[in-house]
């Protein structure tokens, strides 16, 4: 084959999830559990889709949920949103809306004070991507 | 710097609560979330124009805030929970790219 200046870029080139995964754990491996993910299982319209986390802890001075990340393995950029919780949130629990730009997996991240890190993650099927323009 | 004269709408799930009651906080701001991904008819890239920061506070104490991210849809919508502790203003904040504010502002009565 032909040799060319530049690499070609994949049409599905995986973005950076592993790395936003491993910014956000310091490299620990996150347990599947307590963490709960509501999504639509088919979103006809990927530039709204509402999404809720929440995490069970009992949210007390010795035993909370600190941040939670969202990520998608297929848009441009793999991050979503984090939420910031403390004892003086009392639940772990968010919803926002979000663009999807294809079918893809939208996974949570909980870290807890203790440095603990738990995972879900929840498979979406977009209609019409959220990044046209 | 600027705080932007954009209104957002707050609605908490009540607006006197006892010791220790958990507060719904649901927020809407309109705001474009211009991703700086798409590009203008002419074929230069619109530049991002994001909120990434939400911060709300209770009497004075922060008890949830986030960062977005250009995948969070336009006009942002987020909802919450914070524990009442004590009575004051809820004061929600975003903080846009260009560093200018939008704040928003209810209160809570613990009884």
């Amino acid at each position: 084959a032909a040799t060319l200046g530049q690499s070609i870029t994949p049409a599905f080139a995986a973005n950076n999830i592993d790395e936003m995964t491993k910014a956000f754990t310091g490299g620990a491996k996150p347990v599947a559990g307590k963490v709960k993910l509501d999504l639509p299982e088919i979103a006809e319209n990927g530039n709204t889709v509402p999404i809720t986390v929440s995490v069970d802890s009992p949210m007390t001075d010795k035993d909370y949920v600190s941040d939670v990340i969202i990520l998608a393995d297929g848009n441009p950029n793999a991050g979503v949103a984090t939420f910031h919780f403390s004892p003086a949130s009392g639940v772990a629990e968010a919803n926002t809306r979000i663009r999807l730009a294809n079918t893809q997996n939208i996974v949570a991240i909980a870290k807890t004070n203790d440095g603990k890190f738990y995972t879900a993650s929840k498979e979406v099927k977009v209609t019409i991507g959220g990044c046209g323009g | 710097m600027a705080t932007s004269s954009v209104k957002p709408r707050i609605k908490l799930d009540k607006k006197e609560a006892k010791q220790g009651d958990i507060v719904e906080v649901k927020a809407l701001v309109s705001h474009v979330m211009e991703t700086g991904q798409r590009k203008s008819a002419d074929g230069n890239v619109i530049p991002r124009k994001i909120l990434n920061k939400f911060t709300c506070t209770v009497n004075g104490k922060e008890v949830f805030s986030a960062d977005f991210e250009p995948a969070v849809s336009a006009n942002p919508y987020i909802q919450f929970k914070f524990k009442a502790t004590e009575s004051g203003p809820v004061v929600l904040t975003w903080i846009d790219d260009d560093g200018s504010k939008i704040v928003g502002e209810d209160s809570i009565k613990v009884i």
